[in-house]
């Protein structure tokens, strides 16, 4: 039976996805689509992005039973490391995979968009891996508060492009990573998360599902049942969620929690609540939940954290929102920092700054004695030491 | 029968539209920069709706949309100076903006708006065959309104046949693989396309854009198509030397 979490022929989850592009998009677009589950599913494919995953990434990945953490909110809450992957984010799972298909596609310049710069990195070092042209666009904001991953990225001989428009963040690296390809039909669009016109938010969550899969048998070994009570992840456009959730959409006793950014607060005009402030929209081709204004004209969100500081979610996201499959709540930028300081103090690990906003929920939430959790951990926190330092003097 | 198809009956050589930005450079200039537009005999008019983040447009309509945008713009606002000039404009206006604007404001209640403005044409770069097909065709057909495609360098023949059984006012070319913006010449690889485009006998009428931008591209690309449509050049020469400069624009191209 297909799962209704699965899109339809258009990339419709519910009414959400599609694939809202200009015409001079439409044969990339359709050749992706034509083609990205064939080569995901062929043997060739999964024997060597397995082995990438395994040998080049590092995984599987631990799900470590954080005893001092589930000490404090007094339930077992196991952490799914993402951060010990090469790179230190989910990022990688997806770059590979995406790099894998670019080659069988044909396609030797890679283009991709980056907030936190953890998904440019990963794209920058599986471009260096094959031998690949890459460019990435980067919001001038986060260039600056982002800086060690910028230097990562030419390092790895990335080009690193500035986006000046609009908020110079995300959603405007992604414009400008959007009318490139216009302009370069011939280049691979990389995405970073699930967004973007249909196929790319399934073909990243499929991606990313390597995630929940080896949750399931981690589980087993550790627990003797492979569904955890509840799984909680930091939504920016929704990719480590994605996979997290991925395997468990359809067992419904499976509780899932999505995290997004409240930024000061999700009433204070400065936030990246998307579920909580957005309504159905159209952003870089995908229709979803969107932060707008009366008109349609995007409002620009905020975040402390630069990969969840986007106006949208994922399409899948927006039908998990509405279908009320999974819960959204939200952690404001003090709240991601408190809990990224704890989880540094009791676990000695030291989170991203998206990933803490997935934390910071775990002391707003009652849980059982017995409640098994899993906490997404999504990335490591080296490129936000300036933030915490920062923080650390106040 | 739709107003720019009347407009061909009359004349289908060498037309001239021209793009601009609503409520550029200020609020109140919606009306007066089409006033002008008419006056210098321009043959019809695409009237740019401004958003926030026009994926298929370069940085001049950036700007300029994100000017009008401070400025304090928003489609009530439009719809009324268009109002205004209902009576008194003969110039056929298509409006062009993104779909997020149609779907934000109420799919029908765009639509309705649009009639009232005495307004038949849209044109919506991110609206895709598939979802014209599927939905936005019986939404357009309920108010008498008429879409045009965009076709580009990379369209297969199979698609433009399709898009050409589609289209009532005309199939807008887009010059070549690139967002809007000024290029310079047309290159011989444009001229190959717009003579494969020509000689497939189409039933639309074709006008061609994106680059288009003086005398010398205006007058090659109408060779090509039965005319052509100029934006971001226009608006760079609105932005510098104003509304009372327009007609030293525009003469020298269609003179
Ligand atoms: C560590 C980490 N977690 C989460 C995110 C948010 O992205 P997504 O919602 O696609 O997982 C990012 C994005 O940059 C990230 O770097």
């Amino acid at each position: 039976m297909k799962s209704k979490f699965h899109p339809d022929e258009n990339g419709y989850f519910g009414q959400y996805g599609g694939a809202f592009i200009p015409e001079l998009l439409y044969p990339n677009v359709k050749e992706l689509a034509d083609n990205y589950v064939q080569i995901i599913e062929s043997e060739e494919f999964q024997k060597e992005y397995k082995s990438l995953l395994k040998e080049y990434v590092g995984r599987p990945t631990p799900l470590y039973l954080a005893k001092r953490l589930s000490e404090k909110y007094g339930a077992h809450i196991y952490l799914k490391r993402e951060d010990l992957c090469h790179t230190g984010a989910h990022k990688v799972n997806n770059t590979v995979g995406q790099i894998l298909i670019a080659q069988k596609l044909g396609k030797t310049k890679i283009i991709a968009e980056t907030g936190a710069g953890q998904h440019g990195v990963a794209t920058a070092t599986v471009c260096a891996l094959m031998g690949l042209d890459c460019t990435i666009f980067m919001g001038e904001k986060d260039i600056v508060r982002q800086a060690p991953n910028v230097a990562r990225m030419k390092m790895l001989g990335a080009k690193v492009v500035p986006a000046i428009s609009g908020s110079k963040t995300l959603k405007d690296a992604t414009n400008e990573a959007i009318r490139y390809w216009i302009q370069h039909p011939e280049t691979f669009y990389l995405i970073g998360s699930v967004v973007g016109p249909a196929p790319h938010p399934d073909m990243v969550a499929r991606l990313q599902a390597i995630i929940s899969e080896e949750m399931k048998w981690q589980l087993k070994e550790k627990t003797g049942k492979e569904n955890p009570d509840t799984i909680i992840a930091c939504v920016g456009g929704g990719s480590n969620a994605a996979g997290a959730f991925y395997h468990y959409l359809d067992d419904e006793d499976v509780e899932l929690i999505a995290v997004e950014a409240a930024g000061l607060g999700v009433d204070s005009g400065e936030s990246a609540a998307t579920s909580q402030l957005g309504q159905v929209g159209i952003i870089h081709g995908s229709k979803t939940i969107l932060m707008q204004d009366e008109y349609g004209q995007i409002v620009e969100p905020y975040s402390i954290s630069a990969g969840l500081d986007y106006p949208g979610v994922g399409p899948l996201h927006a039908f998990l929102y509405e279908t009320k499959r999974a819960k959204y709540m939200n952690a404001t930028d003090q709240e991601a920092l408190d809990a990224a300081f704890e989880l540094t103090k009791i676990e000695g690990i030291i989170p991203a700054l998206e990933t803490a906003h997935a934390l910071a929920v775990l002391s707003k939430i009652k849980f059982r004695k017995d409640q098994v959790v899993v906490v997404n951990l999504s990335g490591r926190g080296d490129k936000d030491l300036e933030t915490y330092i920062n923080h650390l003097k106040e | 029968m739709n107003s720019i198809q009347k407009l061909f009956q009359q004349k289908d050589k060498n037309l001239l539209s021209i793009y601009f930005t609503c409520g550029y450079p200020k609020l109140e200039d919606t009306t007066k920069v089409i006033a002008a537009l008419e006056k210098s005999n321009v043959d019809f008019i695409e009237v740019g709706l401004p958003y926030s983040d026009p994926l298929a447009d370069g940085p001049t309509i950036q700007d300029s949309s994100h000017k009008a945008l401070e400025n304090g713009i928003n489609l009530d606002i439009i719809f009324n100076q268009l109002m205004t000039i209902k009576e008194t404009n003969k110039t056929p206006l298509v409006l062009m903006g993104y779909l997020n604007q149609m779907l934000k404001y109420g799919e029908d209640r765009f639509c309705q708006k649009v009639v009232d403005c005495g307004i038949d044409t849209v044109i919506l770069p991110d609206l895709p065959m598939v979802e014209f097909e599927n939905h936005y065709k019986a939404l357009f057909d309920k108010y008498g309104l008429t879409n045009v495609f965009l076709i580009t360098p990379h369209t297969s023949e199979e698609r433009i046949r399709k898009i050409d059984s589609y289209s009532k006012a005309f199939i807008y070319v887009v010059a070549s693989a690139s967002i809007t913006g000024a290029k310079g010449d047309i290159s011989n690889q444009q001229v190959v396309y717009f003579e494969r485009i020509k000689n497939m006998n189409l039933q639309s009428k074709l006008i061609i854009g994106f680059g288009i931008s003086d005398k010398q591209t205006f007058t090659t690309a109408c060779k090509y198509a039965n005319g052509t449509i100029i934006g971001s050049a226009f608006i760079k020469n609105l932005g510098e030397n104003g509304i009372d400069k327009i007609d030293d624009f525009i003469k020298p191209i269609i003179s």
